[in-house]
């Protein structure tokens, strides 16, 4: 990544606080198109806040987001009005979040689902719109032939890998991902992380990710943020930064992994 | 009408659903909260149609009232008479010699005319209310135009049955803007609601809403472009006056399985029986 090449987002001085707790502070960032930053750090180390921030869903006390949208214009996150950048959200945007049931609708069949931001977007030919979700599924790796159950039916990783699809099926140029492989078995984590590392590459899918887990970290990112309390302690290449950390907050991190 | 107000309600209240209904008849289509008073009659039987009635009816005014069509049922006779009582106005069966016409559950047939209102009465104002329980969550929704989950219903729908399964209460997009709830109207009432040269107000009395399609307005169903909007009816004619284009009502006539079917709109089959149109059962009654 050349940094004089145009950023996809970029976050300057971002602070945040609820009450006396300081949730980030002058954080900054920026993502390259087709590049995945992931942000490490433990429990309440702000990562899942500064993922709020930037995807425009929690205001930041001071400091602005920008976005290069499809079109090249440069779009201040936070100065959005609603619809627009409700639009955003599920078109050039994408959010996984850790637990699928919060993002699918678990009473509509998986066509439904992967279709329903094609309709939100306007797609208006229920032909096309089943054909891209069956070929989507396929893409996820799951039977097409399970087109009309119903995501209750699906193992955990299978409605992952569902969100995945319902999520990619507008072809966002970024997507927010918060820990996607928490909460499952080490094989279909690894499974899922080789299905999400293909993806992101063939589609040039920009990439937050946030998790506690370095191992996915090394595994997907290209770029990594290590968070303490608010503060981004160290940045930089992954393998950089998780081959020789410099701050003695990553050097734990890295040193605290179990290997096998 | 001693005791009594014009038409039931009091000036104040007939002054704030004037109101309500102005705000209507300029978003088409939005649902605006009023303040529903309790009515003598209970929720469902029409509360909120007949409290709009009230504040838009005048001394001139004929009213007529239907229920599923008919002018001569429990619901549709009470509600005539409390306003014959109350405000005083001339009633009517006839759809024509009608100034307001309130509704329940169907538009009539005969195309009405610029310098009519219909009222419907609306147990559920919320389109979306099966899908998304959360108000705020819909109210969201209709203030960003975010409809497609409305959609995603019908497409669930095509892929489970073949074809879209509601046959009351189609969801219809108002002016392009707003995604509203017709009132329990059959699927075959919507395409009369689009452009109608006369202005459709809806009252939802337990809900507290009012909203309106003012005169001309489009009343879009939605559908998708391979699976078109159809309107259905059962495929028989009117057994009374043998109309094949109205919608139909059927009749179980014993316990042998006798059934007939027969006009659902009691004026426009009446109408068409005076100037000599016949249906097989009613050649018999002719012949005396």
């Amino acid at each position: 990544m050349t940094s004089d090449a145009p950023t996809l987002l970029s976050a300057r001085g971002l602070s945040l606080a609820f009450g006396p707790i300081t949730a980030l502070r002058s954080v900054d960032a920026d993502l390259w198109p087709g590049e995945v930053l992931a942000i490490v750090g433990e429990s309440g180390s702000g990562k899942t806040t500064l993922l709020n921030v930037l995807s425009g869903r929690l205001p930041p006390d001071a400091g602005q987001v920008w976005f290069r949208r499809q079109d090249n214009r440069l779009a201040d996150v936070h100065a959005m009005r609603a619809p627009e950048l409700r639009a955003l959200h599920r078109s050039e945007w994408g959010f996984v979040h850790q637990d699928p049931r919060q993002n699918l609708r678990m009473n509509v069949s998986a066509g439904g689902n992967v279709g329903e931001r094609l309709m939100a977007q306007g797609a208006r030919c229920y032909d096309d719109i089943r054909a891209e979700a069956s070929s989507w599924l396929s893409m996820v790796e799951i039977d097409p032939g399970r087109i009309d159950d119903l995501p209750r039916t699906f193992s955990g990783g299978m409605l992952q890998r569902l969100q995945i699809a319902r999520t990619l099926v507008t072809h966002p140029s970024l997507v927010f991902m918060d820990e996607p492989t928490g909460g499952l078995d080490v094989s279909v984590q690894a499974r899922l992380l080789d299905l999400i590392r293909k993806l992101v590459a063939r589609l040039r899918i920009a990439v937050v990710l946030v998790t506690h887990d370095i191992a996915v970290a090394r595994l997907l990112a290209d770029r990594i943020m290590v968070m303490q309390s608010g503060n981004v302690v160290e940045a930089g290449l992954t393998d950089q930064v998780l081959d020789d950390p410099h701050h003695p907050y990553t050097q734990l991190l890295v040193s605290s992994v179990l290997t096998a | 009408m001693d005791g009594y107000n014009f038409a039931y309600l009091d000036e104040q209240t007939k002054r704030m659903i004037r109101r309500a209904i102005l705000k209507a008849v300029a978003i088409p289509g939005h649902q605006v909260p009023f303040g529903s008073r309790e009515m003598p009659l209970p929720y469902g039987w029409g509360t909120g149609g007949i409290q709009v009635t009230a504040s838009i009816l005048g001394a001139g005014d004929t009213l007529k009232v239907i229920d599923q069509g008919a002018d001569d049922t429990t619901n549709a006779v009470s509600i005539r008479r409390f306003f014959a009582r109350t405000a005083g106005v001339r009633t009517t069966t006839r759809t024509t010699e009608a100034s307001v016409i309130q509704t329940r559950h169907r538009v009539p047939e005969t195309r009405l005319r610029e310098d009519q209102i219909i009222v419907y009465q609306v147990p559920q104002p919320e389109p979306l209310s099966r899908l998304e329980p959360s108000r705020v969550e819909t109210r969201n929704m209709h203030a960003l135009a975010d409809y497609g989950l409305m959609h995603v219903k019908l497409y669930e729908d095509i892929a489970r049955y073949g074809q879209v399964s509601i046959s009351y209460d189609y969801p219809v997009m108002v002016n392009d803007r707003y995604l509203m709830a017709p009132s329990p109207i059959p699927a075959f009432d919507n395409p009369k609601l689009d452009r109608m040269p006369a202005l459709q107000l809806f009252g939802a009395g337990r809900e507290k809403r009012i909203y309106a399609v003012p005169p001309y307005t489009s009343v879009r169903s939605l559908d998708f472009t391979d699976h078109p909007f159809r309107a259905t009816r059962a495929p028989h004619s009117c057994a009374l006056c043998g109309a094949t284009d109205s919608y139909l009502d059927e009749v179980v006539m014993d316990d042998r399985g006798r059934r007939m079917f027969v006009c659902s709109d009691t004026d426009h089959c009446t109408s068409r029986r005076e100037v000599g149109h016949a249906g097989p059962e009613s050649l018999p009654e002719a012949a005396e």
